[in-house]
């Protein structure tokens, strides 16, 4: 059972801001594997966004096999997908609840609707289970 | 002909847990109905009602995405390797 709530560091959360921040006005998006069953993300992997939209992600469909497969080869999971909203709120749309197919993974959104004045970004987690949307706290730490 | 499937977490289901599991067929689209006789209600979820492939599943043969190949009618050979992946895809639509 993974808990209630993502811990993550400071290190991560920041990266994830980061790429979300350079990609805007569209869409970042990208993983954070962690070892199979233990619900830390520890690697960073961001991706490239195929649709580069501003409305739309889609990780490259080549790039995705690569990244299985490394995370298969490596006893790894996805523990956090993540991408960001670039003019809306950080919480799933439509769309992100039907093509959520991890069931184990923190969905993490990040919203850089108001980047220009540089924040604060919302960040928020969700788990997203068979169409149901359920938002947890996320916990920023310096270290595991 | 033997052809090795990987199947993603959010199909086990249907496979009992399995990470791989085996199929025949001479292309995708016989492969896909032979783990559906194997694996009841698979298909369903590959495939749409018109027989393609579902617009957010990928599917490769080796290493490569079918969708650049034959799609559904993609030819397989004896002890090629088929990976299936749910695209990762979303966004504020």
């Amino acid at each position: 059972m993974l808990a209630p709530m993502l811990t993550i560091t400071r290190a991560l959360h920041d990266q994830i801001v980061a790429h979300a921040r350079a990609d805007h006005p569209d869409e970042a998006c990208g993983v954070v594997a962690g070892p199979a069953g233990s619900g830390r993300p520890e690697r960073f992997i961001p991706m490239l966004n195929a649709a580069r939209s501003p409305t739309f992600y889609e990780f490259d469909s080549t790039d995705l096999l690569k990244l299985y497969r490394e995370m298969d080869d490596r006893d790894e999971e996805p523990v956090v997908i993540y991408h960001s909203h670039t003019a809306t709120e950080a919480y799933p749309s439509r769309t992100d609840i039907s093509y959520a197919n991890e069931p184990g993974a923190h969905y993490v959104l990040v919203s850089t609707a108001d980047t220009d004045d540089a924040g604060p970004f919302q960040f928020r987690s969700f788990r997203i289970v068979d169409g149901q949307v359920t938002e947890e706290d996320v916990q920023v730490v310096q270290a595991y | 002909m033997a052809i090795e499937v990987r199947i993603p977490t959010i199909l086990r289901t249907y496979t009992g847990g399995q990470k791989a599991v085996e199929g025949s067929g001479s292309t995708i689209d016989e492969l896909f109905k032979d783990l559906e006789a194997r694996h009841p209600g698979i298909r369903e979820r590959l495939v749409d009602e018109t027989g393609e492939l579902r617009r957010f599943v990928n599917v490769y043969l080796n290493d490569e995405d079918v969708r650049f190949l034959g799609g559904i009618a993609t030819e397989l050979g004896d002890g090629d390797s088929v990976t299936i992946l749910p695209a990762v895809a979303g966004g504020a639509g």
